[in-house]
């Protein structure tokens, strides 16, 4: 099934030429005589997330998919380019209808130990989306929902964790909480911005199997950002790689995973350690040069072409665009066919 | 077997605090060979850091040593005077990359300033003298001279990383700590990271301690491999002995390994381990792996399991290995 090819109300969400560009706030004399930097975060990316799918961004620190996460939850405006969300435009809204697009939309932060208002008991925290979307009035009335939430997420027995406070759970309770708070408000889709990177090992499967679970039995669907592909292949149904504000390949975990079409995807691939013996006195061969440029700085035409093993001078010209190679994998490069 | 550059007899560090002592280091014992790469791996609180810094005799506040021996090129380094360590020990003959040292690099100096302090404090020398011995190790570590002119945050996240390894070899230890030397880094960065330690290894004929979470990235740079648990050892053994076929033999060390996702393996589910380990100002009776194993049985309750052989060069503490 090609993207071009998927029902409309089978899309949740879809995001059409979406840019954000930060200009930097420079004293006079900082600005004089420098010609202006414009940060392209993102800068153009097109896809669709379908109902009730897993689907992954993925990305290393500066490819702006953490940025993409603001400009779907609204956190900061688009600089240009185009959301839908159920076939309703949403790339601007008003007070109103922001709290009401906030409702359909939620996340779940990174760091589950600066998400938390260290004085709420856990009862405070699951109310206050509550109160904040005017859902039922005081605590007797909310006091179900709240015990549905914490049952969900498996944050049981509830009397033992309700009047509890953040700080006396474990970083697997409090993700288990964090999403907990999401899903009281009945969203349809959540964004989940690394929820797992900060928590031990031992307990991040746990974790990832109870938002799995979540999300089959609520039919939610996810956007996942990280940056480890590991778990986006465990987790996700489809992964998008970005580099420098853009996509570079798109497609189904299995096929991304297996048969990457990017020479980006590849070099990722290469450097992600497996667990396999043998390996202690090999260097590993990277097919990549360097790091990543700075988005105040991107290169002319593929902007990958900079730390691309296989780079020709068309690369640094042309400027690749998403091409679909058929079964809904689209990858970003000139010489993909050659590699 | 080569010869051994550490040795840590029955080493016990404990944090005082007003709740107890807290035994982050708990009787432990183990050798570092030349030219090996140790894995230290376990979960946060398992006591992987506080034994960095015991090696380098300086636990952080409030621990303090309460047995054991730490032998460094059989010198027993504990009861040695503070000034003697620094001469001879600290930097000079076992240095550490901390973690997170490099957002610990001050903003207001430049990178050849920081560095030149490290080398001062050990040589005194004019700054004239040490230039060319900043721009030969920058070099060592992949890096052009004109780094030591640059402040920090004119770096990106892996060449700051490179400095702190740069200052740590400086002074030619034979023995260096790394501490999650790579787990800010994104993934490409810290696989050229760990290149280039494989290189400087071999360079250099360094022994390494790789103290990480990630198992998965153990099983690419050491030799052997020591799974701590609740400030106790729990198995130590070659790298074939926990990812070859045979697989781990505690289960700690077992759902830890399943626990890790693979990226060419699609697996429906992946294992777990309930609960959190223990306090350790009050460890359970027994084995302290005990409340959150999942093939505990009534001795593992009662009697606390000593490290011991099972088979050549493999070392288990399991009731159920024996």
């Amino acid at each position: 099934m090609s993207t071009t090819t998927v029902q409309e109300n089978d899309v949740i969400l879809r995001v059409e030429g979406l840019k954000k560009h930060f200009v930097p706030h420079l004293s006079l004399v900082e600005s004089l005589g420098k010609p202006k930097k414009i940060i392209k975060a993102v800068d153009g990316i097109t896809f669709d997330i379908r109902r009730g799918e897993i689907f992954a961004l993925i990305g290393e620190s500066g490819s702006g998919k953490t940025t993409t996460g603001k400009l779907i939850m609204k956190l900061i405006d688009a600089t240009d380019g185009r959301m839908v969300l159920d076939g309703e435009d949403v790339t601007t809204l008003d007070k109103p209808k922001l709290e009401e697009y906030r409702k359909k939309v939620q996340m779940i932060f990174q760091d589950p130990y600066a998400s938390m208002n260290p004085r709420f008991k856990v009862r405070k925290v699951l109310e206050e989306p509550l109160s904040i979307h005017r859902i039922g009035t005081g605590y007797k009335d909310r006091e179900p929902l709240i015990r549905e939430a914490l049952e969900s997420v498996k944050l049981t027995p509830i009397e033992e964790f309700i009047e509890r406070y953040p700080h006396m759970l474990s970083g697997g309770q409090r993700q288990r909480l964090a999403t907990a708070r999401t899903l009281i408000l009945k969203p349809k889709l959540l964004v989940a911005d690394e929820p797992v990177s900060m928590i031990d090992l031992s307990t991040r499967a746990e974790i990832l199997a109870m938002m799995k679970d979540v999300q089959q039995s609520m039919g939610l669907t996810y956007l996942y950002i990280t940056h480890d592909l590991s778990t986006a292949r465990y987790f996700a149904d489809r992964i998008a790689v970005m580099y420098l504000g853009r996509i570079v390949e798109i497609g189904p975990s299995d096929e991304v995973i297996d048969n990457p079409l990017h020479p980006y995807t590849k070099a990722l691939i290469a450097a992600v350690p497996e667990p396999e013996t043998g390996k202690v006195s090999v260097i590993k061969d990277l097919p990549i040069f360097g790091e990543i440029p700075s988005p105040a700085n991107i290169p002319p035409g593929c902007r990958f072409h900079t730390r691309c093993p296989y780079a020709k001078d068309s690369c640094k010209e042309q400027v690749p665009e998403l091409v679909d190679v058929g079964g809904g994998h689209l990858h970003a490069c000139l010489r993909a066919h050659e590699i | 077997m080569s010869e051994k550059v550490l040795e840590v007899k029955n080493l016990k560090m404990y944090y005082h605090t007003s709740k107890g002592a807290v035994r982050a280091i708990d009787d432990i014992s183990f050798s570092l060979f030349k030219g090996e790469t140790l894995g230290v791996v376990g979960e946060s609180g398992c006591g992987k850091t506080s034994m960095g810094t015991s090696l380098l005799r300086m636990p952080t506040v409030p621990g303090k040593f309460e047995g054991g021996e730490i032998l460094i090129q059989g010198k027993s380094i504990i009861p040695m005077a503070e000034r003697d360590v620094r001469k001879d020990i600290r930097w000079q003959t076992i240095s550490m990359v901390f973690q997170g040292a490099m957002n610990c690099l001050t903003p207001v100096y430049t990178v050849g300033r920081q560095m030149y302090e490290t080398l001062y404090e050990h040589k005194p020398m004019s700054k004239k003298e040490a230039q060319p011995i900043i721009e030969e190790y920058l070099g060592h570590v992949g890096l052009p001279p004109e780094v030591a002119k640059r402040y920090p945050h004119e770096l990106s996240g892996g060449m700051k990383q490179r400095v702190v390894i740069a200052t740590a070899l400086f002074l030619k230890p034979s023995i260096v700590i790394l501490d999650e030397p790579t787990t800010a880094l994104d993934v490409v960065v810290q696989a050229q990271i760990i290149n280039l330690l494989k290189r400087l290894k071999q360079e250099f004929g360094l022994s390494f301690i790789f103290i990480t979470h990630d198992l998965a990235l153990e099983s690419e740079v050491s030799d052997r491999i020591c799974v701590m648990y609740a400030g106790k050892i729990v198995e130590l053994c070659e790298n074939a002995q926990v990812f070859g076929p045979q697989g781990p033999a505690h289960p700690y060390t077992e759902k830890l390994l399943l626990a890790t996702p693979r990226l060419h393996k699609k697996v429906e589910s992946l294992a777990f381990i309930p609960g959190a380990p223990p306090d350790l100002v009050n460890p359970p009776q027994g084995c302290r792996f005990a409340p959150r194993c999942h093939k505990v049985f009534d001795r593992c309750l009662v009697e606390e399991p000593p490290l011991r052989e099972i088979e050549p060069g493999h070392m288990a503490a399991c009731w159920r290995c024996f």
